[in-house]
């Protein structure tokens, strides 16, 4: 951009979604990334920035008394509603931010000027902090049976895959090649997951250039060396994740699916998943749902049935499932594609992965995951998330439903993951944004291309840094739930509404007290006081050194009888003292002298966002349904002195 | 001995249990006067211990010469029992038919039940009205405990003892009562110290078609307000049924009878509506057409959501006008037995932190809905199974436990209990050995000698080993008013009642354990740091001159 685009309005209203709360009067600047909502009501200063590449849809709305609404629809579900006194003014601003939310190019995202504080070096290592290629290792290939293929170099085949690539040992060049040819966009089969025990592998492409009979020696030579590879089985499934019928219209366009007799030992299996234009209506038809006024329950449950939504999330979880179960269950290898191969092909080999591996349920398992299903294999995401203008057609909540189907799992095993809800939605908000370069552009071509890596920063290391936050306090390894394959019930009531993604931003529906984080905070303390359990047991053993023998022991116990006492392992201690910085501890003097802990209750209230009475009292507007808006805590006077609300309630007498 | 007249085959070998979540047991059938028992005579496999009183409806189908009998319980689980024989099969279903359905309240087994734990503190004598009294007396002196109802004559559904305001004498409560439905007048059900509002329950006043009214009546409600205070009246029927009621003698507080207050109409639907939607609501839980549509537009259909939804609204409004408004509050429906006492017990859940205390909860199922005269036995007769006409069956409680349960979800570290003390008072209210369910006011437990004859479920509840159980490891006192959200959003169904049978709770449990193992991890360590650092305090005392020559 030419210029840096500065733009300053007075006396600007900022209202929640709904009207109902007394709007919060501030200024509006406008800069080239973000618009900056400055509120200073009542003496305290509040800012609301709003990443310009976060906007997704700006609308003018009637004019009211107190000037011009500006509805503003961002990508992370957050809705602001803004009054702007003069008319001129709030056209200026909804044309700004529909020129800013939308740049024409790549470099004008916000990643290419953001710098998370870290020099060049460090930056270029960290792109290496997430290496797809390391978790083929983990999955032990190359082996005797399948290999890394180098035919990909340069993107010369498949331009929309990524360089490295892992297909049978005994696939050669030209049934590689042959493959690709008869395959959609030349993406043929390869492998994505590697089951060890059982060596099924699960391999994902495009669909077949079929049409109604056209036939491919290779390509059929290449599925029967997938089956090969798994010595023990007699026969792989073809998943197609797509509906029948429209594989079958797809047969008319010269593409389509496998012919069962034209494949050796394969069973053909439909899934029904429904194409990306469904599933974006469907997502919009459910933010209606979740944007609604003081909905009633069957506004609300007739609205979720209506947008189909969570069948689509049932249908592509069931998908996972039955190729989880074809891998580690019966040991049979699976390929998998849709039309594509971007889109379901990458959810539902995701999602199988998910249920497969509890490694791809650890923090870094699932950033690996990610980075090698979704950002290395295109899915195309800078379409898909309309990261710049393009064209509508092609974004699509490919990436949120697996997010979703994720947070079912959690649900359903609250003790098997690692990372928390906060994590999964932290990353669809990233996902969305810009600061960071992962999944700007569609494939790790044009990737290269754009020189994201020397030009931008990635999200993995920033969100290890802090993954204090993103932990499950409840994860445990050797929980049974957290080993081996995970079998989710899938009955339709074990699917419900994501409230924490899709009215993030409505604090009045969420629960008032947070279990996550008063666990959360009770784990810290717990690390904390592990601390300085040893620090004490330390100084007594010292002291009572330097009293030597000379003392007679006493009743007081000492320090090596507490650790007898007790099931708590020393060495284990020590060792997470030493990955731990030391936080200033909460103590206060016990009316005997003695130092003593603080009891968690006293001091909860500062750790946490629980005894806040704002908070909690704040639930009084919920009384009408409506929803409070996310980004201010509400006094609690509130209902009081807003003369509005406080009628509302009564005008039904 | 009438039980056996009724048995006629009281044992049977060979019969197969198919049960939820448990593996299949093979062994003997047994009929007891009160239970259905079944042994496999081996080691280590659970027996089944059931309540006749739990069997809510039964199935019969014949394969060849064998038979099967569907078990539907009250607590919604499903068991099959397979019985080799046909006669055998017939005789045990119309056995346990008729045991279930015994309608003489002397047979049932709380007067049969012998503890076996030692009863250390009698339920009975735990919540007594005049020990709520002198809490209540120690606030404020505006109340007296009047005994116009000792023997039940003027209020047939009251408890002997009921609190009203110092200034109305006995005679003034008769006559009010016969302005009221079922003579149910106005009595406190709530006072709130932080502001010393107060919360009165009733029963509609019977105003009928031509507008009688009663100064009396106006006298006694106005009498609980502060000089130019107003007061709200929360109906809890629709204007259209409060209107409808005038026609058969009831009706509702005219504006021009009672000037001082402001009514309000909520829409919280008739006691039979909501076992309508009871049955939909397990039927739908238990479609197995696995279709997301069905389930979802089934669960709507069912309307019990809306249900928990509107009761919420009504509770939240009530402790909006004490709290919010400073005003006092009248709660009725029609007979104030049923949507005023979720009113007002939810409220006090709301404003009163001792509610959500477990001794604190106990106390105000007692006072707001054993004492206030819900009809437990009329009510809880017969749970989701029930088909047929209907004879005042409905699910009134569970809706308040489920209420309850929302609120808990909303602020889990606010409930001294988990929801494992709400499951135990669902199931207790549809069948138990303890007697504190039984008969449908004050007057029919007196009259049955309950407390004589049968043990309380409070007796059982309140000694150390179950307490622990029932005890929520997340509790901190909480002493503010706690706002629920009611958007549609926030309410969940509650799975633990109605997924219970459905869907295993297994990982659920794993959880649970390790959020408290994680508690209990942290409290150990707190003692043994404050141990410690007492240790040192006290080694660096003693050292002190050492250190400093």
């Amino acid at each position: 951009m030419s210029y840096y685009f500065v733009f300053q309005i007075f006396n600007i209203f900022l209202a929640d979604k709904a009207f109902c709360r007394k709007p919060l009067s501030g200024t509006l600047q406008l800069t080239r990334t973000h618009s900056v909502l400055t509120e200073d009501a009542s003496g305290l200063r509040k800012e609301t920035w709003i990443l310009h590449s976060l906007v997704c849809l700006v609308e003018r709305q009637p004019p009211m008394d107190s000037g011009h609404p500006l509805r503003v629809h961002c990508k992370n579900f957050q809705v602001l509603q803004l009054i702007i006194p003069q008319e001129t003014d709030c056209h200026e601003v909804h044309m700004s931010l529909l020129r800013l939310s939308q740049p024409e190019r790549y470099e004008d995202l916000y990643c290419f000027s953001y710098n998370p504080k870290s020099d060049k070096d460090e930056s270029t290592c960290k792109w290496n902090f997430i290496d797809a290629k390391a978790d083929y290792h983990r999955m032990k290939i190359p082996n005797q049976l399948w290999q890394t293929t180098s035919t990909n170099q340069d993107y010369r085949v498949c331009e929309t895959y990524p360089a490295d690539l892992y297909v049978p040992k005994s696939a050669t060049l030209p049934v590689i090649v042959g493959s690709s040819k008869f395959r959609s966009r030349g993406r043929f089969p390869t492998l994505s997951y590697y089951c060890k025990e059982t060596h099924a592998a699960l391999c994902r492409s495009s669909q077949p250039l079929s049409g109604f009979s056209a036939r491919c020696l290779e390509d059929e030579q290449m599925l029967e060396a997938i089956m090969k590879s798994n010595p023990g089985s007699q026969f792989m499934y073809v998943v197609d994740t797509r509906p029948k019928l429209n594989a079958m219209a797809n047969r008319a366009a010269g593409k389509g699916y496998e012919n069962e007799d034209n494949y050796a030992n394969i069973r053909f299996q439909f899934m029904g998943i429904e194409n990306i234009h469904v599933m974006r209506n469907s997502q919009q038809k459910l933010l209606e749902v979740s944007e609604l006024q003081s909905p009633s329950i069957a506004d609300f449950l007739l609205g979720l049935e209506n947008s189909g939504w969570l069948k689509h999330i049932k249908a592509i979880l069931l998908a996972g499932v039955f190729i989880a179960k074809a891998v580690a269950v019966e040991g049979v290898s699976v390929l998998v594609h849709c039309s594509d191969g971007w889109d379901r092909t990458a959810q539902v080999c995701s999602v199988a992965s998910v249920l497969l591996d509890p490694f791809y349920r650890t923090l870094k398992g699932f950033m690996v995951l990610i980075e090698k299903d979704w950002v290395s294999f295109g899915h195309k995401f800078s379409h898909r998330c309309s990261h710049i203008n393009g064209d509508p057609k092609e974004v699509a909540p490919v990436i949120d439903q697996f997010l979703e189907v994720v947070w079912q799992l959690m649900e359903q095993f609250p003790c098997a993951f690692e990372y928390n809800e906060r994590f999964l939605i932290s990353l669809h908000h990233h996902i969305y944004a810009s600061n960071y370069g992962n999944f700007i552009c569609n494939s790790q071509k044009e990737r290269r291309d754009e020189r994201i890596q020397q030009k931008t920063h990635s999200i993995w290391p920033y969100l290890w840094e802090n993954k204090c936050e993103f932990m499950n306090p409840l994860y445990r390894p050797d929980r049974s739930q957290s080993q081996g394959v995970l079998s989710p019930n899938t009955a339709p009531y074990c699917f419900k509404f994501w409230r924490g993604l899709y009215n993030r931003f409505d604090k009045g529906v969420h629960p008032r007290q947070s279990v996550l984080d008063c666990l959360m905070a009770i784990r810290e303390e717990s690390q904390q006081l592990e601390e300085e359990l040893i620090l004490h047991g330390q100084k007594i053993a010292k002291l009572e050194k330097e009293r030597g023998t000379s003392m007679k022991r006493h009743s007081v116990v000492s320090s090596t009888d507490i650790w007898a006492q007790s099931d708590l392992d020393l060495d284990h201690l020590c060792g997470s003292m030493r990955a731990l910085p030391l936080i200033s501890f909460g103590q206060q003097r016990g009316s005997d002298g003695a130092l003593l802990v603080r009891p968690r209750n006293t001091n909860k209230g500062s750790d946490l966002d629980l005894s806040g009475s704002s908070d909690q009292e704040s639930g009084v507007g919920d009384l009408n349904c409506r929803l409070s808006s996310g980004s201010e805590s509400l006094p609690s006077e509130d209902i009081i002195k807003n003369p509005d609300l406080a009628e509302a309630i009564y005008s039904v007498a | 001995m009438e039980f056996a007249e009724l048995i006629k085959t009281p044992r049977v070998d060979g019969v197969v249990l198919h049960r939820p979540f448990m593996p299949v047991v093979e062994g003997t059938l047994c009929l007891t006067g009160h239970h259905l028992i079944l042994s496999s005579r081996q080691d280590n496999t659970e027996e089944l211990w059931l309540l006749h009183g739990n069997i809510d409806a039964i199935e019969k189908r014949f394969v060849g010469s064998s038979g099967s009998i569907i078990v539907k319980c009250k607590d919604l689980r499903t068991i099959q029992l397979d019985i080799p024989g046909m006669e055998e099969c017939l005789n045990i279903a119309s056995s346990i038919e008729a045991l279930s359905t015994l309608d003489s309240v002397s047979l049932k087994y709380p007067f049969f039940y012998r503890p076996l734990f030692e009863v250390i503190e009698d339920g009975w004598n735990s919540f007594l009205p005049e020990e709520a009294f002198k809490d209540l007396e120690s606030m404020t002196d505006e109340w007296r405990l009047s005994e116009v109802n000792k023997d039940f004559s003027v209020c047939p559904s009251y408890p002997a003892l009921v609190t009203v305001p110092k200034d109305i004498d006995d005679d003034t409560l008769r006559k009010v009562s016969t302005f009221r439905h079922g003579g149910r007048f106005p009595v406190l059900s709530y006072y709130h110290k932080k502001n010393g509002m107060v919360m009165m329950r009733s029963s509609q006043p019977l105003t009928g078609t031509n507008g009688r009214r009663c100064k009396e009546d106006e006298k006694l409600i106005n009498a609980t307000l502060r000089a130019g205070k107003r007061g709200y009246i929360i109906d809890t029927r629709t204007i259209t049924v409060a209107q409808q009621a005038k026609a058969r003698g009831g009706g509702f507080e005219l504006e021009s009878n009672y000037p001082q207050w402001r009514r309000i109409h909520k829409a919280i639907e008739r006691h039979s509506l909501l076992q309508e939607s009871l049955i939909k609501l397990a039927e739908a839980c238990n479609d197995q057409s696995h279709s997301m549509d069905r389930w979802l537009s089934k669960l709507e259909a069912s309307s019990w959501q809306s249900h928990v939804k509107e009761i919420l609204t009504t509770a939240c409004l009530a402790a909006q006008c004490i709290d919010r408004e400073g005003a006092s509050v009248l709660v009725h429906g029609t007979e104030g037995t049923d949507s005023t006492l979720l009113v007002t017990s939810l409220a006090q859940i709301i404003l009163d932190p001792s509610s959500r205390t477990i001794r604190g909860f106990q106390a105000l199922v007692e006072r707001e809905w054993l004492q206030a005269g819900h009809p437990f036995q009329q009510r809880c007769a017969q749970s989701a199974h029930s088909n047929g006409k209907l004879r005042g069956e409905a699910p009134v409680f569970l809706l308040f436990l489920d209420c309850v349960w929302q609120i808990l979800r909303q602020f889990p570290c606010s409930f001294q209990f988990g929801e494992a003390f709400l499951l135990l008072l669902f199931e207790h209210a549809y069948a138990s050995q303890f007697g504190t369910f039984m008969g449908n006011c004050a007057a029919d437990r007196a009259k049955l000698k309950l407390p004589q004859k049968t043990v309380s479920l409070w007796s059982w509840v309140n000694r150390a080993e179950e307490l622990e159980r029932f005890t929520n490891p997340l509790y901190e006192p909480n002493g503010l008013v706690i706002w629920p959200s009611v958007a549609p959003q926030s309410l969940l169904l509650w799975e633990g009642v109605f997924l219970r049978w459905n869907r295993s709770s297994k990982w659920l449990d794993e959880a649970y354990d390790e959020m408290v193992h994680i508690i209990e991890y942290n409290k150990e360590l707190q003692n043994k740091v404050n141990s410690l650092r007492r240790q040192l305090a006290q080694l660096e005392t003693e050292d002190g001159p050492l250190q400093t020559p």
